[in-house]
């Protein structure tokens, strides 16, 4: 049994959808873990939140449908009790939350992205109509691609209500490690498929994951590149997320923590905007004006100051 | 969109393009530009079933400055552009309608240097799937993304097309592999979309292109993920005396949590065909076999293997088999890829079909697509992506028969509606095109297809780019008789 047969239509998506309506200035509401990530909502905006609870899960086809009002957390939960996980990162928050800011997981390499997790959005228009992109299976190319276009885009062109994700079993094994004075360069090179490697421009932290042999086969191959030592996870990480080209860890200097071949790095400062190309800002203002003319849906945010 | 029949030869470009045709060779120079009939016709169709395209000037622009130059010289005269890989399409997204200006990459080829850090490449739209990944090999990577046409089929294609293969079940489609792009847009401007780092600034436009058949812009180089080559493989062939078994072998391996690098299905006609054309080593009298691939690491790679051969016998397989050295597996992957190769041998027309259910529906689905091939007196063979649900059935035919490409289409809507009612979804690798376009509201609301044609006029407002494709008509850019060069004759 598919997705589509096993969901009954949730009327908490319709009632969401009557309040959002098609009138004047409203923001989501989510647990507030990314309130200001590209601009706070503008004063005195209406706020509502998504539904929340999980719609459908099928452990079996590796898919769950969501209301975009859960937690990331009661998400996780219900899944690791079918050996399962996806690719939301683990800050916390709520699921169209992290989704509409589009931040990875930091065990990203194993994981895989968010954007390529979501399967299918259900989200409210600025006319207060339900519109669904994408598709309930794991494999879909019909039409244009929604969900990519809404993840990521701060809610600035709909308002998540729902969302089919992929899902994956958890890996049989899993170990952090620390390396001191390794290059983690090199044991970026010599590992294969990693989940995390982080660098602290002293140590670099290596999360691995997989069946146990496997595991403890490649935790060998870093020791042979330095000594290492068994920890809980990751270091602790400076608060701002910083978004950079892999080969630009290489010049950083100052405090921080950078995964090593995603460019992810975290910082005491935020980062200084970089903003698209005038051609690409074309597009985006060319969109936002056929999702969203009046501009009502969490206005003061802006996926270009993210 | 008619099926394909006999062309009608029409004599070069017309008159009025004479002006557009100079700016067109200013922008790429005269050899790069043609508009005698003979090729002009080459261009008319893709892989598909599909006919009653009409080419207007063939542009075969050199660098991404080139092909702005064209667009924008299109443009000035008010003139579509089509882009044009390898031609392999089967939806038929190649397809030029109206005489627009065809514009062929295959001269954009240049791979540049792998990024070790991002594991990246930069590469022109031109390039061969294969080539890339043969480029990759030796530097321990390859291009995950591995349609069964990647000997000819291009990485620009594979963007517009989103396109998937074999080994897309544990690696995700070229979706999952494109970090960035530089897009020549329908107005001529030029846009980096996407980035190698890890959450670029701005929409996820990048995404939005991806898949767009064509109908948002250029794609001219592109940012491809390298994956790295697996240590150990292991490839397995199991036997089945029913399809059923093998189809419940795929949903149960995928239920105990094992995602393989690949799974794929092969009915007994296929093999058969396939064994004929290839001598892959595949048995001739078992209903289905099932290739399933894991890779990886030593031990994960063991381990799965031996679950899956557990299971498949647990489903009743008659024999499971483990390729013995690179050579046995090397065959029976050229088996599998070539099989629409050997289908030529057999009918003189196929119309391969596209849908995906979810994987424990495999079974039931497959059931019927036989069932429905029978009720329209159709032989129908079944060589799929089993892994991800992506069916293919295969339907042979003369299209000489009277009657025939009606029961054919017949066929095919059934097969969609049966897909569909499984809560499947109408392509999984193919597209769109020109081919679906009429079943998008079996799967969409109205409100959600005004919102996909949003999405595509936030990129091409004036239908500029490869009218006529993806969405019904009634929405914008769908109509392409709208155009004032139309031709006449597309529609069935
Ligand atoms: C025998 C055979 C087997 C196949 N197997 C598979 C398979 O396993 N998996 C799969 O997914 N597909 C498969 N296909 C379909 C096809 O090969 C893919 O869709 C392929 O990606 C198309 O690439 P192409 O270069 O031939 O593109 P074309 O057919 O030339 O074009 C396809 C679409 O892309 C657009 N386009 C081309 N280049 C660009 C560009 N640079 N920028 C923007 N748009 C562009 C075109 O306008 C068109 O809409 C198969 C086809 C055949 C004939």
């Amino acid at each position: 049994m598919g997705l589509t047969g096993a969901l009954a239509e949730r009327r908490d998506l319709v009632a969401f959808a009557d309040e959002v309506g098609a009138d004047g200035p409203v923001a989501v509401e989510g647990s507030r873990t990314r309130w200001s990530v590209g601009g706070e909502p503008i004063p005195g905006v209406r706020l509502v939140r998504a539904p929340s609870g999980v719609s459908a899960y099928l452990p079996e086809e590796m898919v769950v449908c969501v209301g975009a009002g859960t937690t990331v957390a009661e998400l996780s939960s219900v899944l690791a009790s079918s050996g399962q996980r996806c690719a939301l990162p683990a800050r916390g928050g709520t699921v169209g939350g992290a989704i509409a800011v589009g931040e990875q997981h930091l065990d990203v390499l194993g994981r895989g992205t968010l954007r390529a997790s979501v399967l299918e959005v259900r989200y409210v228009s600025c006319d207060g109509r339900l519109v669904r992109g994408g598709g309930p299976t794991v494999k879909n190319v019909t039409g244009y691609d929604l969900p990519r276009l809404m993840t990521g885009a701060l809610g600035t062109l709909g308002l998540l209500a729902e969302v089919i994700l992929r899902t994956n079993p958890v890996p049989a094994a899993s170990t952090w490690l620390r390396a001191d004075g390794a290059d983690p360069f090199a044991a970026f090179d010599a590992l294969l498929h990693p989940s995390a490697v982080l660098w602290d421009g002293a140590s670099t932290w290596v999360h691995l994951e997989g069946h146990p042999g496997d595991v403890a086969a490649q935790a060998a191959v870093l020791s042979r590149i330095a000594a290492t030592t068994e920890v809980d996870g990751p270091p602790p990480l400076p608060p701002h997320r910083w978004s950079l080209e892999p080969s630009a860890i290489r010049g950083l200097t100052g405090r921080y923590v950078a995964s090593v071949g995603t460019g992810l790095v975290l910082r005491d400062e935020p980062q200084p905007l970089r903003p698209p190309d005038a051609a690409s800002l074309g597009v985006a203002a060319r969109m936002k004006r056929e999702f969203d003319p009046t501009g009502r849906l969490n206005p003061g945010r802006d996926p270009a100051r993210r | 969109m008619r099926l394909a029949s006999r062309t009608r030869p029409r004599r070069g470009v017309p008159e009025r393009d004479a002006a557009l045709v100079r700016e067109l060779v200013a922008a790429v120079g005269a050899p790069n530009v043609r508009t005698d009939d003979a090729q002009r016709a080459l261009l008319r169709r893709d892989a598909s079933v599909f006919d009653g395209g009409d080419a207007g000037p063939v542009c075969f622009p050199r660098t991404a400055e080139e092909v702005q130059a064209v667009v924008r010289a299109a443009r000035r005269h008010g003139r579509a552009v089509v882009p044009r890989g390898a031609g392999t399409g089967l939806a038929g997204g190649a397809i030029p309608l109206g005489a627009p200006v065809v514009v062929s990459l295959a001269r954009m080829t240049s791979i540049g240097e792998v990024d070790r850090d991002a594991r990246a490449v930069w590469v022109e739209p031109g390039v061969v799937n294969l080539d890339l990944t043969r480029h990759l090999r030796p530097l321990g990577f390859h291009f995950a993304p591995d349609p069964s046409s990647q000997q000819v089929c291009t990485i620009g294609g594979n963007v517009a097309n989103n396109s998937g293969g074999p080994h897309c079940l544990a690696y995700g489609v070229t979706n999952a592999h494109v970090l960035a792009m530089d897009v020549v847009l329908p107005d001529g401007e030029m846009a980096r979309l996407g980035g190698l780092d890890p959450e670029p600034s701005g929409l996820d436009l990048r995404g939005a292109f991806v898949g767009g058949e064509g109908t948002l812009g250029i794609a001219v180089r592109i940012a491809v993920r390298v994956t790295p080559n697996p240590p150990a493989v292991r490839t397995l062939l199991a036997s089945f005396s029913q399809v059923r078994d093998a189809a419940n072998t795929v949903s149960a391996v995928i239920a105990s949590g094992i995602v393989p690098a690949a799974m794929e299905v092969m009915d007994q006609r296929i093999t058969r065909a396939v064994e004929n054309y290839v001598g892959a080593g595949y048995p001739l009298d078992a209903a289905a076999v099932l290739l399933a691939e894991v890779d990886g690491l030593p031990d994960g790679t063991a381990h799965d293997a031996d679950a899956i051969a557990r299971i498949a016998r647990e489903q009743g397989a008659t024999e499971v088999r483990l390729a013995a050295d690179d050579r046995e597996r090397a065959l029976l992957w050229k088996g599998r890829k070539t099989a629409f190769g050997a289908i030529a041998q057999i009918a003189p027309d196929y119309y391969l079909h596209d849908t995906v259910v979810p994987r424990s529906r495999l079974a039931d689905v497959l059931e019927q697509v036989y069932a429905i091939a029978d009720r329209h007196g159709l032989m129908v063979m079944n060589v799929f992506h089993a892994g991800d649900g992506n069916l293919h059935p295969l339907l042979l035919f003369d299209a000489r028969e009277p009657g025939m490409l009606d029961r054919v289409h017949a066929a095919g809507a059934d097969i969609i509606e049966a897909s569909l009612a499984a809560g499947g979804v109408l392509s999984g690798e193919h597209g769109i095109g020109v081919e679906k376009q009429a079943y998008m509201d079996r799967m969409f609301t109205p409100d959600d297809l005004d919102h996909q044609n949003r999405l595509r006029r936030a990129f091409d407002p004036e239908c500029a780019a490869n009218p006529g494709k993806v969405l019904p008509t009634g929405h914008s850019c769908a109509d392409i008789q709208q155009l004032s060069s139309a031709a006449r004759g597309l529609w069935v």
